[in-house]
């Protein structure tokens, strides 16, 4: 935020939602169906909505069916049946099938591009009366004055990189409402705000997270086989980082391929958007794409903690909802239905009770936490490495979870080996040709814009840790972790030191994945002006 | 005094442009669009023109299906003060599009017509120049400076040598070049406002014009791939295969 201290316009709404995803979507339209009344807001940070959204996606339907019925009559622009499941185990150089687990059975489902899914959700919203502001960043929270959340500030446009007013220069309004709803996705910066503030976190565990990193191909004509869903776990993952693929063949020969690894590795030169690249070129997955071309690619955090890592979800005047909250479903690899869920939850409960009190105990009480509980151990189960987890994972599903345990999540910035503990992991890894080259070309591919003459998003709280201490201990993982190449260590012959941290705000995907990893959690992700980040196209 | 400012819908500028497999155009599927950036700069003209007390009203026009009321929309926001939607669901060229907004002047009068000096995808930079010559009326092309003072308008032009600037009398059609201004970022209680505002939706065959398309577009290709890169050890190395090459 600038430092100008003239009353910022105010505008006044019964409900303001904070991003335009399923679980905001969802909450929005059903709140307008119970209560149509009601004033609500949806403020969103991309440039459009679904412009910041990455999933893989397939989804399960039902929460659809419940929230609009009747929608399969006006699908989607992607909705696809899922024909098939497979699910193999890799090495360098082969592939073995495994039989799919419980939680991996499609059938049912569908592939969408959960982007897409959410511009078509959003006029339907709109038709009921919602206000819609894409390209408008919450960039801060109005407290009242009893500490209560009030209401959002809008980030103000046209502030230069240090801070001060360009001719274009906006100022942000406040939208205050006696409810505010945080819908921000996993790590939304709002979000991890007031979790800290109100101390949300206080009787759960750690959050755990993942990143993914996905890119829809257009594959050579005769490749897709239109339903089809892959996953693999094995390489180019060692057997102590938890993660794995996914390919979903799409229609029109459009296949959509990704990887999601644990943020708790140990490796402090593991570079998970190397590992994605490096699965497209196993011998089993290569031929795919050859002969294909890249349509588009980027990058998002997951939630992977589940049920023992939610915090609380109500304070006084706000809500947290979706992965905003942490819902996910890992085993299954699924958190959209769950988005829904939550979001249709908030809003019956609102319609209910005239406010938000109570939605906690409501929330645990739900099919929403039934599932994440029965599933609660096998993220865990992983932290002793892929072959133990698989042991866990085994006998979760077949207890169903009933087994009186809990195993405990732990902070993924703490995970890091350092350097000098550090034993060489021969990860057999490929010399690389499809398609992108490096992480910038694959920046191309998200279509990311940031003006370059606005404060940087990314600060950085302690910037003498970097090139002294985590140089020395960990040798800059920000340069590696990074899916889209904003932190760079170069040369400088002003510092004492030689060199200095460049950070490339402009290649900033906005998968906040330097926020959770850094070890030293200096980096704090900001939101950049409303309409900056990536245009995503189908992801 | 109205001032008249054409719009086109296009895809971003941000947007990584992809021609579709057949060749029959390109891929808009799930692609962002924006206002015409040239647009936009000539929307932002008219409104400062506005604002300074040199005009009344300003009306933006775009010639589209109801996809492009999106656009006018943005307009409004920005500060037009009504819109009008010139209905069509078919791709016009220049000329027809210049013969429409002739029958929208010839109904709204207007005192000077802002017009990007071209669109972003089509990249023609024409309809500012047939419609000055249908509508017989003076044009100042490529505006990076605009001024009006009573019945003329000074306007520098970019041109190949420098700067040249020019007067012509109004009404008059300028088409407007990158530098001229910055435009504003919307407010948010202004698309609130704009959603009141009037957008008046004709057809193209109400405004008696018919769609004769002049060129008919064959195909569209990409532009070739670049050769992957070669690295090469040393100059000499790099010496010999220009050589080998015929390259010097």
């Amino acid at each position: 935020m600038s430092e100008t201290t003239t009353e910022r316009e105010v505008m006044e709404y019964d409900v303001i939602i904070v991003g335009a995803g399923p679980a905001g979507l969802a909450c929005a339209i059903r709140l307008k169906q119970l209560k149509p009344d009601l004033m609500v807001a949806v403020i969103e940070k991309s440039a459009e909505v679904g412009a910041h959204i990455l999933s893989g996606a397939v989804i399960e339907p039902e929460p659809l069916d419940e929230l609009l019925p009747g929608w399969k009559d006006n699908p989607p622009p992607v909705c696809i049946p899922v024909v098939d499941d497979e699910i193999a185990f890799l090495t360098a150089s082969s592939k073995r099938r495994l039989p799919t687990p419980p939680q991996q059975r499609n059938h049912g489902n569908i592939i969408v591009s959960l982007g897409a899914l959410c511009a078509w959700l959003a006029p339907q919203a709109e038709d009921l009366g919602v206000d819609i502001f894409p390209g408008y960043a919450a960039a801060g929270i109005h407290y009242l004055p009893d500490g209560a959340v009030g209401g959002v500030i809008i980030g103000d446009m046209g502030v230069d990189r240090d801070g001060k007013p360009k001719d274009t220069y906006m100022q942000g309004i406040e939208i205050h409402a006696p409810l505010t709803i945080l819908a921000e996705g996993c790590r939304g910066h709002l979000s991890k705000e007031l979790i800290s503030r109100f101390k949300l976190d206080a009787d759960s565990d750690p959050q755990a997270y993942g990143i993914g990193i996905k890119e829809l191909w257009q594959v050579a004509p005769g490749k897709c086989k239109t339903g089809l869903v892959n996953h693999s776990i094995g390489w180019p993952l060692d057997t102590k980082t938890y993660g794995g693929s996914f390919i979903y063949h799409m229609d029109k020969d459009r296949v959509a391929v990704g990887f999601v690894c644990a943020l708790d590795y140990s490796d402090p030169e593991f570079s998970p958007f190397e590992a994605f690249q490096q699965f497209k070129h196993h011998p089993s997955i290569k031929p795919l794409f050859e002969g294909g071309e890249i349509l588009s690619g980027g990058a998002r955090t997951i939630i992977e903690g589940g049920a023992q890592s939610l915090p609380r979800v109500e304070m006084p005047g706000a809500l947290l909802i979706g992965d905003a909250a942490g819902l996910l479903n890992l085993p299954k690899i699924k958190g959209t239905h769950q988005a829904i869920r939550s979001g249709m939850l908030a809003a019956s409960h609102i319609a209910e009770k005239g406010n938000g009190k109570g939605f906690d105990e409501a929330l645990r009480a739900s099919p929403i936490m039934k599932e994440l509980h029965k599933v609660r151990n096998i993220r865990p189960g992983f932290n002793k490495g892929l072959w133990r987890g698989l042991i866990t994972a085994g006998i979760e599903t077949v207890t169903a979870g009933k087994l009186p345990r809990t195993l405990k999540n732990h902070a993924d910035y703490s995970s890091l080996s350092k350097l000098k503990d550090l034993k060489p992991v021969e990860r057999h890894w490929v010399k690389r040709d499809l398609a992108p080259r490096d992480r910038l070309a694959s920046v191309y591919f998200a279509a990311t814009d940031h003006d370059e003459d606005q404060l940087v998003h990314l600060q950085i709280l302690e910037p003498d840790v970097c090139i002294t201490k985590c140089g020395e201990e960990y040798g800059h993982p920000c340069t590696r972790f990074c899916p889209a190449s904003v932190y760079e260590i170069v040369e400088d012959a002003d510092s004492a030191a030689g060199e200095r941290l460049q950070i490339n705000a402009a290649n900033c995907v906005h998968c906040k994945t330097c926020d959770i990893k850094d070890p030293y959690q200096i980096i704090n992700w900001v939101t950049p002006e409303g309409g900056s980040g990536p245009n995503y196209q189908n992801l | 005094m109205k001032i008249l400012v054409g719009i086109k819908r296009v895809v971003d500028y941000n947007v990584r442009i992809r021609v579709k497999s057949d060749g029959s155009g390109v891929d808009t599927d799930g692609v962002k669009m924006s206002i015409n950036p040239f647009d936009e700069i000539a929307l932002e003209e008219a409104l400062r023109i506005r604002e300074a007390g040199l005009a009344e009203e300003v009306i933006v026009v775009s010639l589209g299906g109801n996809e492009c009321q999106q656009q006018l929309r943005t307009g409004l926001a920005m500060g037009a003060d009504r819109a009008i939607q010139v209905d069509t669901s078919e791709n016009l060229q220049p000329l027809t599009i210049a013969r429409t907004f002739l029958k929208v002047i010839e109904k709204e009068q207007p005192g000077l017509v802002l017009l990007g000096k071209q669109a972003i995808d089509g990249d023609n930079s024409q309809t500012a120049q047939m419609l000055a010559a249908l509508w017989d009326r003076p044009q100042a092309t490529f505006a990076s400076g605009l001024n009006l003072s009573g019945d003329t308008a000074t306007v520098v032009r970019e041109v190949d040598a420098g700067l040249e600037t020019i007067e012509v009398d109004l009404p008059a059609v300028v088409s407007v070049d990158l530098r001229l201004n910055e435009p504003r970022f919307v407010k948010l209680p202004d698309i609130m406002k704009a959603k009141r505002k009037p957008l008046d939706v004709i057809s193209l065959g109400d405004l008696g014009v018919t769609s004769e398309n002049d060129l008919e577009i064959s195909h569209y290709t990409p532009p070739p791939a670049r050769d992957k890169g070669h690295m090469v050890e040393d100059t000499a190395q790099l010496v010999a295969e220009l050589k080998s090459r015929g390259l010097v």
